[in-house]
């Protein structure tokens, strides 16, 4: 087909097809609203990006559950759980403002890459006006940094990583979840109560960005409070026995270990540990000890009995006897027949405190959600009175620490509540070092388009 | 056309049609009815059709000519996804540098890699390329952590200030073509229908056409006919004379480079890398996509791509919400055994779909998708000659 032949016929069809392309362009609909995917009519549509399947399935399917809840009572269905107790009362049980919740799901896969096109195909697809969830630090940056850049909120799930409200923050992205600085400043004066302040520390640290920042957290709050880090090693994500690892930790002269390590990975870790038999060992002639920086209830059940008596923190725990807490007990019980996780917890109260942002702010736009959101103080959600703070959209609230139990009473009855560290000894400033310095900054809200 | 043969104009022209018009081809439901779950023509899964099918043409240059089945190509997307996204960061926040960088970066990889790896063949081949593709996730996870950013990966950040591009201060850059954004879109509203027309789209789709067209002349070539060789009988190959090494590591680094290009386009469209992107599983998805569309033939790696990302970012958002509105109709505790019985199939369950799916095309289609369509063509045709056919458009499958 090397012959070509331009009659003038041809030449004018073409010409009138390309004429037709060009005027198109004044039929195209324009967003009139201001801001990306405004909702119409009387619903408006939620994104809930959790993992499905992958290593995190577990704390997905459980994060998922918390936010079918969360929609019911939204929607005036169900008992209300925390909307009863929850200290703003602008939410009443009719949608967010006025219009009918509704939302779509997507599997994250824990990998930032099918995180981010799951959340694309929320916002250019489902018109989803706020993306919520994830359970690992990785996915959450990623896909708070792609909310940013279309102009929609996010509501970060379980993210435990200095670097999601440290050097990654963004303006258009939350967390309510705590972070591995909180978990250092709250663990550190309870292990040197418990453990005295002449310890010596070998650190486990899974090889990524949370074991990072986690090891850096705990490293320096102990190291002040007088300890010695004799060693710290990394292990790769991937690692299912720890055998290796753990054999030289006995005569390295440390008679603490910590394993920063998180879900799979802290069960294998902490087995291995057990059975090398760490706990009856003697070492400077102390007892030898494990820590846990984070912990979480589906990941003590995995351990097993191996939990009994090991130190760590933790967001939130069914077990907490006010209001608030009660009361999402309560109704994820009795719809789901178990006690929600911490992940549950937080996914749930970050999609009220949304809704309700929305209601005070009047408006779905992004920036009129994020000033309402920006230092907003609250109570009756869980944790006690928390403040959203406005330079980094970090909650800080009071951080648990908890220890494995001795005698459970239940297959969930697994942790208890040591101490309840206040929200000022885990309190930084924004420019703390190990967020990201001076040069972290929210950069300006984005509305889209 | 050109300088194509009629058969593959008429190929190079219905796959030029499909790509252009896809906003209209993949969006065939109204917004507000039901069935709307299944259009996939908004940008990013078109995007990713185009993008993944560049990779998978690429890769059916080594596999399906050469036979030499490379279990590590992911590497190659992720490591021009990385060199992307630092010229977007440190050089311009145009696309065009950041995928030409893509590219070379990727075929020099690929060099390093193919020059090693081919000492061997089979499945000695195959081990060598996962092992360096789990190598460079390894590293990009963790070691390289500077360099990649580990697990949190890169994006482009306020801080970054590319060498050519002025960012206002505090401003994140964005990519853009000759100043327009990559995300630019345009929406046409017909009746209940809406189509998007996405500038990162067409960029993608040209870059694929261009792709798909030196494919088909590379499949046409002299060199082509090599690669064939190679793969038909490499001993004999050897004992005329000819040594089949520099042909296989062209093919390596050339299909190197289709990878490095989409990597780049991935990064273009979607400023954000991780390492994850160059895992195992990821190398075996093109593996899968072409081995499903139809190893060795010139549309069927595009067909599987388009086939898997349907499958992983459609069938996946099924929940049982939409499943109850599915069968609202029928009576309520047969609602919930359709739903009980239908759910496990979609929604999380879209790996055990696409595994099925995948089982029944390589057990009854062995040539895959292709072979599929050219069977449904056959029960047409007046003269049904499939194997003269076959021959003459030089889709035959490979064994």
């Amino acid at each position: 087909m090397s012959k070509s032949n331009f009659t003038r016929r041809g030449v004018l069809k073409t010409g009138a097809v390309a004429g037709a392309g060009l005027t198109l362009p004044t039929y195209l609909r324009a967003q009139d609203s201001g801001f990306t995917n405004a909702p119409t009519g009387d619903t408006v549509t939620l994104g809930f990006n959790v993992p499905q399947s992958g290593p995190y399935a577990d704390e997905g399917a459980d994060e998922l559950r918390a936010y079918e809840l969360a929609v019911e009572h939204l929607n005036g269905e169900g008992d209300g759980g925390m909307l009863n107790t929850f200290s703003s009362q602008a939410l009443d049980g009719t949608g967010i403002m006025g219009k009918k919740v509704e939302y779509v799901t997507g599997d994250t896969q824990t990998k930032s890459d099918a995180a981010r096109a799951s959340a694309r195909s929320m916002i250019e697809k489902d018109g989803a006006v706020m993306i919520t969830g994830g359970s690992s630090s990785g996915v959450a940056v990623a896909v708070q940094a792609l909310c940013q850049e279309a102009g929609i909120i996010f509501m970060a799930g379980l993210t435990h990583s200095n670097d999601t409200t440290g050097k990654d923050r963004k303006a258009n992205g939350f967390r309510h979840f705590f972070n591995s600085y909180m978990s250092g400043a709250a663990l550190a004066p309870v292990l040197a109560s418990e453990y005295g302040t002449d310890r010596k520390a070998y650190h486990l640290t899974a090889d990524y960005n949370w074991g990072y920042t986690t090891e850096e957290a705990v490293r320096s709050s102990t190291e002040a409070m007088g300890w010695e880090t004799v060693n710290a090693v990394k292990t790769p994500l991937t690692q299912t026995d720890f055998s290796s690892y753990i054999s030289p930790v006995l005569n390295s002269g440390a008679d603490v270990l910590v394993l920063n390590h998180y879900g799979g990975n802290m069960v294998n870790s902490l087995t291995n540990a057990v059975q090398f038999g760490l706990r009856e060992a003697e070492a400077n002639g102390k007892n030898f000890e494990i820590v846990v920086p984070l912990y979480s209830r589906l990941m003590a059940s995995g351990a097993g009995a191996n939990v009994k008596g090991i130190y760590g923190s933790t967001n939130w725990h069914w077990s907490l006897q006010d209001e608030g807490s009660q009361a999402f007990v309560r109704s994820f019980g009795e719809k789901y027949g178990f006690p929600p996780s911490q992940a549950a917890h937080t996914c749930y109260v970050q999609t009220l405190l949304y809704a309700d942002a929305v209601t005070r702010a009047g408006s779905f736009a992004p920036c009129a959600v994020g000033e309402a959101l920006e230092g907003f103080e609250f109570d009756g959600l869980g944790n006690g009175p928390t403040l959203y703070r406005a330079e980094d959209h970090q909650c800080f609230k009071d951080v648990l620490v908890v220890r494995g139990k001795e005698n459970p009473q239940s297959e969930f009855d697994l942790l208890e509540v040591v101490e309840v560290t206040p929200v000022d000894q885990v309190t930084y400033a924004p420019d703390h070092p190990q967020m990201g310095g001076a040069d972290a900054t929210l950069g300006t809200c984005n509305n889209g388009a | 056309m050109l300088g194509l043969k009629k058969t593959d104009t008429t190929l190079f022209l219905v796959v030029m049609g499909l790509t252009l018009l896809a906003p209209f081809i993949l969006n065939p439901f109204p917004v507000e009815s039901g069935m709307a779950q299944f259009n996939a023509g908004y940008p990013d899964l078109m995007q990713r059709f185009v993008i993944f099918g560049i990779f998978a043409i690429g890769f059916n240059i080594l596999f399906g000519l050469t036979g030499y089945l490379s279990f590590g190509h992911a590497a190659f997307l992720g490591v021009g996804s990385y060199a992307a996204i630092w010229s977007l960061k440190l050089f311009a926040l145009d696309v065009v540098p950041a995928i030409v960088f893509a590219i070379l970066v990727a075929g020099a990889f690929a060099m390093l890699v193919g020059f090693i790896s081919l000492r061997r063949s089979g499945i000695y081949f195959s081990i060598l390329t996962l092992a360096f593709a789990q190598m460079s996730y390894a590293l990009a996870y963790s070691v390289l952590t500077p360099l990649t950013g580990g697990e949190t990966g890169l994006q482009i950040k306020n801080t970054d200030s590319p060498l050519l591009s002025n960012v206002p201060e505090g401003e994140i850059g964005r990519a853009s073509f000759l100043g327009l954004d990559m995300g630019a879109s345009q929406e046409l509203v017909l009746g209940g229908w809406a189509f998007t027309f996405n500038l990162g789209y067409y960029i993608a789709a040209v870059a694929m056409l261009i792709a798909f067209y030196l494919s088909i002349r590379i499949f046409r070539s002299p060199f082509g006919m090599m690669l064939r060789a190679v793969k038909s009988n490499q001993q004999r190959m050897n004992y005329t004379g000819l040594s089949p090494k520099p042909y296989t590591l062209a093919a390596f680094v050339i299909s190197g480079m289709y990878a490095g290009l989409a990597g780049g386009l991935m990064v273009a469209m979607d400023t954000q890398v991780g390492p994850e992107r160059m895992f195992w599983t990821a190398s075996g998805e093109v593996v899968i996509m072409t081995v499903l569309g139809g190893a060795g033939t010139l549309l069927g790696p595009v067909l599987g791509a388009g086939f898997i990302k349907y499958f992983e970012n459609i069938i996946s958002k099924i929940n049982k919400d939409i499943l109850h509105q599915w069968f609202a109709v029928l009576p309520d505790g047969f609602e919930d055994v359709m739903v009980s019985l239908v759910y496990p199939f979609v929604g999380k369950g879209w790996h055990l779909t696409l595994g099925i799916m995948f089982m029944l095309v390589i057990i009854f289609l062995p040539g895959g998708l292709l072979q599929g369509g050219q069977k449904i063509l056959g029960l047409f045709r007046r003269k049904p000659q499939p194997s003269a056919a076959a021959e003459a458009d030089g889709t035959k499958p490979a064994e």
